[in-house]
């Protein structure tokens, strides 16, 4: 992006606009197709305007970890298909697929929105594995919290399959759910000479001083954060964006 | 030679697959997006067949820029070179730049060439060249076409260009004046909008909402009624009154408005 751009931007943040004319705090429509894939034990669909990501779970038996013998465990993988954007290249997960996996993960994991306990089936023996995988389709901005929106939206119709005691029948489902006990939502705040926005497209993407994603649950608590960008936040700038990151979950998580 | 009967076998306005064939004999000339193979002219594109006396072309429903000698085009720097830039033109070919189709300065022996043209910037330019081995050259030396700076570049498709600008170019001016935005339209697709930033943002939703229902009637109507709506800028106490109620019967022929030198401001 060159120069130009940037100042375009900024004129335009200055006025309260978007390049797509939205307002500075407002969403692209939101869109959720569940259940999109056959093999996964759940799995979603999540469009936000142009921007498209598949999430999709699959439950394993496996052994618990030594120092939490009695829960399940969770797994996030981010993978950024080249076919999404031209940016993207084929091969093992770049820093961004990672960060987005990474903060994904926490905000699943630090909210406790999965009861662990009950993914124990047998104490320090056997317990399910959750992996949370996914994929981008289509890049137009703001893939973090849209790959945050479909992993809770997947995890949401997950059910767990049939296991016998000592194999997993992949083939039945049954109708017991994934214990999930909370919704976390990440919205990213960014912020540009001044001006907090969200959802950015990938073209306001390329511009911006410093981001944060504020992940948070019904009851508003902050349950991860990651800062990005080059420029410093003020602890002012810190309460101004985990507002609006606030009032956004609220109203991301009615589209759920 | 046979001395085989012409014939023309698909039918005018209709759509062809490439690999149609589309008339045998030797009466019939090929244009774009059709070829001679023995005594048959066949399609290479999937488009409209448009038959103009004894001349098939087909105009294509989709895909990517072609080149072609005289386009008025937008493009992007995308590399330099010791004699010129690269210049991205939306299509599968990079262009070239020459120093001296550039700028009429004079230029020192090792002169710093991001002084005229930095990666990423943007320009009007027009091809003077494209090569059997679609090697395209450009040229800043004419009417309009110049560095441009600022304002904001969207893509379209470039087969949807003629409708953008429409007959000798009352739609552009159409959005120009509703919108108080400098608007300059590439052949290749790309499109430079640049004013304030209200304008510039229904500008775009304009362009898109042609590009969309382009192949709709009545489109010029509805575009007016919808710019009137939203309009930017106030209206003009004496609008200027243009009767374009052929326009819509004008598709296969679009294509020869496309010339457009009188488009840049």
């Amino acid at each position: 992006m060159s120069k130009d751009s940037k100042t375009n931007l900024i004129r335009y943040l200055s006025e309260e606009k978007r390049f797509d004319g939205r307002k500075l705090d407002e969403f692209r429509q939101i869109e959720i197709e569940y259940n999109v894939s056959k093999t996964a034990e759940g799995s979603a669909r999540v469009k936000v305007g142009e921007t498209e990501v598949i999430a999709g779970i699959k439950l394993e038996m496996g052994k618990p970890f030594p120092d939490t013998p009695d829960e399940g465990a969770l797994m996030v993988g981010t993978e950024l298909l080249p076919l999404s954007s031209p940016d993207f290249e084929a091969g093992p997960p770049g820093i961004e697929a990672i960060e987005m996996a990474r903060v994904v993960d926490r905000g699943l994991r630090e909210s406790k929105a999965i009861d662990n306990k009950k993914l124990c089936v047998k104490k320090g023996e056997k317990v399910w594995i959750i992996s949370v995988d996914i994929c981008t389709i289509n890049n137009q901005g703001n893939l973090l919290d849209v790959c945050g929106l479909a992993a809770i939206a997947a995890l949401k119709v997950a059910k767990f399959p049939g296991f016998d005691g000592e194999r997993v029948d992949y083939k039945t489902h049954t109708d017991e759910p994934v214990p999930l006990l909370k919704i976390p939502i990440p919205v990213t705040v960014f912020k540009l000479s001044g001006k907090y926005f969200v959802d950015p497209t990938s073209e306001e993407e390329q511009e911006y001083d410093s981001r944060l994603t504020v992940t948070t649950i019904e009851d508003g608590t902050i349950c991860a954060l990651q800062k990005g960008g080059d420029a410093p936040i003020t602890v002012e700038d810190v309460d101004n964006m985990v507002s609006i990151a606030l009032r956004k979950a609220n109203e991301i998580r009615k589209s759920l | 030679m046979t001395t085989q009967k012409s014939e023309l076998i698909a039918k005018d306005k209709k759509i062809a697959v490439p690999g149609e064939i589309l008339a045998t004999g030797m009466d019939f000339l090929p244009s774009n997006g059709t070829y001679r193979l023995s005594d048959k002219i066949l399609a290479s594109k999937l488009g409209v067949l448009n038959v103009d006396g004894k001349v098939l072309k087909i105009i294509p429903v989709s895909g990517r820029y072609f080149p072609r000698k005289g386009d008025v085009i937008i493009g992007k720097v995308v590399d330099l070179n010791f004699n010129g830039w690269r210049v991205n033109i939306n299509c599968a070919y990079e262009a070239m730049l020459s120093v001296k189709d550039a700028t009429s300065d004079f230029i020192r022996r090792g002169e710093n060439l991001t002084k005229f043209f930095d990666i990423n910037d943007y320009m009007v330019t027009q091809i003077i060249n494209v090569t059997s081995q679609n090697l395209v050259d450009l040229t800043l030396k004419g009417m309009g076409l110049k560095k441009l700076y600022g304002g904001r570049i969207i893509e379209i498709n470039t087969h949807k260009v003629p409708r953008i600008i429409g007959k000798q170019g009352s739609m552009v001016s159409m959005i120009k004046e509703a919108t108080g935005c400098k608007i300059t339209v590439g052949q290749n697709g790309f499109i430079w909008i640049s004013g304030p930033p209200a304008g510039e943002i229904l500008a775009v939703t304009v362009i898109k909402k042609i590009e969309s229902e382009s192949h709709q009637s009545g489109l010029t109507d509805k575009i007016k009624e919808y710019l009137d709506k939203n309009r930017v800028v106030p209206k003009q106490t004496t609008p200027v009154q243009e009767s374009e109620n052929d326009f819509e019967q004008e598709e296969p022929q679009s294509d020869a408005q496309s010339d457009f030198s009188d488009e840049q401001e």
